[in-house]
């Protein structure tokens, strides 16, 4: 078992025949994921990495039955390529693009959530199911399949963890880079009771950062409905205060967002928080063995 | 991107957003010629930082004749203004604005922002204005009135009418007040703004609304589709060397401990700052050098450090994922060549290809090039070394 994601499930590629989406998918091909073709306007009846490439993701899903987007398009189309998947019917679009307009996001999203679909990202590294499907950028090889899930807002923090986990001889169910923009898809609160119903999933990583109060969501959400032991990090203890022009952003959201705040939280919660990230594996495993 | 108080104006001005009359000045003396050019007998002389808290700050001082804006204009130009907003180095003033007099009856808060858990915008306002509003939030939150605007209908009466009642304005104002918050929402989505503030909006004895301040920031990721306000950038407000790393794809802020870290992805450079806390350390910057990190860029990121003078070592750490650990190696190795590195590097790869990349570092045999196995040891290994324990 695993979430979202699995050896079955077909996967399209939104921005397929360009360099990054081809460099990608080349390497998920590689790497077991079922991708059925890709859609490159201008481009359709022509074939990249030997699948079909289409003009619109609609006819892509009739002709492939896809039920995912992995998308690379260039930022100023984000928000067309996200709206366009769930007007087509995909059920979940990973958005690996960096650097969309928020107010873009902002529209998508709430789109996207008008036709039920679900999205991960952007700015993230995707999502992978050790060993079966790999939806984005990160290192497969890595991965090794286990009974650990793993949620991070950050990438190459999701790949350390990941990482630490597997040299402790355990190993990911599924992990989930969920991105650290102002707007994202899919966050914790989502996630976290999909791996509570995962019956291979034992425990449970959490990786955040400062900022935003999407952890302090997650303690309140974990303390109430979840069984199985979490494992956290923060990211961003010694992070320098008083950067930012305004704090605005925080006064809304009720929570300043530093790292001792979401600390104090997720301990509450019966969290097993450690401060130092190069104890996550350590303490997956104190809690795994016990 | 942030602009500064003139220039956020300029745009309110531009959407019907009433603000007092006034003119930047770079000079003493183009500071006297705006009063003038004003007319009048009181002015307002307020030091352009990008960084909020000038009044308590000295940054921003009334005139009641010429000789006292000259004076005044001379006093605040050149000046390090040091804010609760601009950290303890404070900031260099190289522009005042000069403008008219208001008559303030009463003073508000009036902010437009990104509410990230409802996802839309919010507009926020209060009665207590002039005052910071995070303590506002923390002391009396009650005083706040949030309004979150779904952008698929915009801002409508509706909206304005609880903003209104809510601050409790009296009947003949609340026309007015509609008018001005609804076209402050406007100028915050046409512009792609991450955070509107105007702190105070006053009242004048008429009974009119006015922006007696205004701050902006922009979604950076948007910069492109507004070319007008990219134009506005004054890269002489901001930090040099953060520029510097900015132009060559490194994201780069000083800190004041000893060790320097140079790493891949901003949550695991956070994370390896505090780690380096973890074991007794201090860091000495944060630094994400992108998903590349090429020799040249490793060699600009070694510049950058240890241009900063408090810099004892420098911790290299790098997950490699899709760029292979051993190109990162030579990458460095190649680095070292093109900058003169005088202080300790402990560097740390791991992800693909580990293994071959330690070998290559082992065996280019550099005196201060030490490796460490994973990142706790890194980092230990870091900070005595920036002891010279190591």
């Amino acid at each position: 078992m695993s979430i979202l994601v699995n050896k079955d499930t077909k996967v399209i590629v939104q921005g397929f025949t360009g360099k990054e989406g081809s460099f990608h998918a080349e390497q998920c091909l590689a790497y077991g994921t079922k991708i059925v073709g890709g859609v490159t306007p201008n481009k359709g009846g022509s074939e990249h990495l030997g699948k079909p490439v289409f003009n619109t993701v609609k006819e892509a899903v009739l002709a492939t039955g896809a039920t995912v987007s992995m998308i690379f398009v260039p930022p100023a189309f984000v928000a067309d390529a996200v709206m366009e998947a769930s007007d087509a019917g995909i059920e979940l679009a990973v958005i690996i693009t960096e650097g969309a307009p928020v107010r873009d996001m902002q529209m998508a999203k709430a789109y996207a959530t008008k036709k039920g679909m679900s999205t991960i990202g952007p700015n993230c590294p995707g999502i992978i199911t050790a060993e079966e499907c790999k939806i984005g950028i990160m290192p497969g090889m890595i991965f090794k399949k286990g009974n650990v899930g793993l949620i991070s807002k950050s990438g190459t923090l999701t790949y350390e963890g990941a990482n630490q986990v597997c040299k402790e001889g355990f190993g990911i169910t599924t992990a989930v880079g969920i991105g650290g923009d102002p707007i994202i898809g899919l966050s914790y609160k989502q996630l976290l009771p999909m791996f509570e119903n995962d019956s291979e999933t034992e425990a449970i990583v959490l990786i955040g950062e400062i900022g935003g109060d999407l952890e302090i969501q997650a303690a309140e959400f974990i303390k109430q409905h979840i069984t199985k032991p979490v494992v956290a990090f923060i990211a961003g203890q010694t992070a320098p205060k008083g950067k930012r022009m305004g704090h605005a952003g925080a006064i809304v959201s009720g929570s300043a967002g530093t790292a001792a705040e979401k600390m104090a939280a997720l301990e509450a919660a019966g969290v097993h928080v450690v401060k130092s990230p190069a104890h996550i594996g350590k303490k997956v495993a104190e809690v795994l063995n016990k | 991107m942030n602009v500064h108080e003139y220039q956020a104006k300029e745009i309110f001005s531009k959407y019907g957003v009433p603000v007092p009359r006034g003119y930047v000045a770079h000079s003493v003396l183009e500071a006297v010629e705006n009063a003038k050019k004003l007319g009048g007998n009181i002015w307002v002389v307020k030091a352009q930082i990008h960084a909020g808290g000038r009044g308590l700050g000295g940054g921003v001082k009334l005139a009641r004749s010429l000789e006292e804006v000259e004076e005044l204009a001379s006093q605040i130009l050149g000046m390090t203004l040091v804010t609760h907003q601009t950290g303890p180095e404070g900031k260099l003033v190289q522009k005042v604005y000069i403008e008219e007099g208001v008559d303030i009856a009463d003073e508000l808060y009036l902010g437009v922002v990104l509410d990230r858990a409802k996802e839309m915008p919010v507009i926020m306002a209060s009665t207590e204005g002039g005052m910071e509003i995070e303590k506002v939030a923390a002391e009396t939150p009650e005083k706040i009135v949030k309004v979150a605007i779904d952008p698929a209908i915009g801002f409508q009466a509706f909206h304005g009418r609880e903003l209104a009642f809510g601050l409790g304005l009296a009947k003949e104002e609340i026309g007015k007040f509609m008018k001005f918050a609804s076209a402050l929402y406007k100028v915050y989505m046409e512009n792609d703004a991450e955070l509107i503030e105007i702190n105070p909006l006053v009242k004048t004895g008429s009974g009119d609304f006015i922006a007696l301040d205004g701050k902006m920031g922009f979604d950076d990721s948007a910069l492109y589709r507004h070319p007008e306000i990219e134009a506005m950038r004054d890269i002489s407000a901001e930090d040099p060397s953060e520029r510097e790393a900015g132009e060559f794809g490194l994201s780069y802020i000083k800190l004041d401990g000893e060790v320097g870290c140079m790493v891949n992805g901003a949550g695991l450079a956070m994370g390896t700052m505090d780690t380096i806390n973890y074991v007794g350390g201090t860091p000495a910057n944060f630094l994400d050098v992108g998903g590349k990190a090429s020799a040249q860029t490793v060699a600009k990121g070694f510049e950058i450090i240890l241009k900063d003078q408090n810099v004892k070592s420098i911790f290299v750490n790098i997950f490699g994922g899709i760029v292979r650990c051993d190109r990162i190696a030579n990458g460095i190795l190649e680095a070292t060549k093109l900058v003169d590195v005088t202080v300790p590097v402990i560097v740390r790869l791991d992800g693909t290809n580990a293994l071959e990349a330690a070998e290559i570092l082992k065996s280019a045999n550099i005196a201060n090039v030490i490796s460490a196995t994973d990142l706790e040891d890194g980092a230990k290994k870091a900070v005595a070394a920036a002891r010279g324990e190591l």
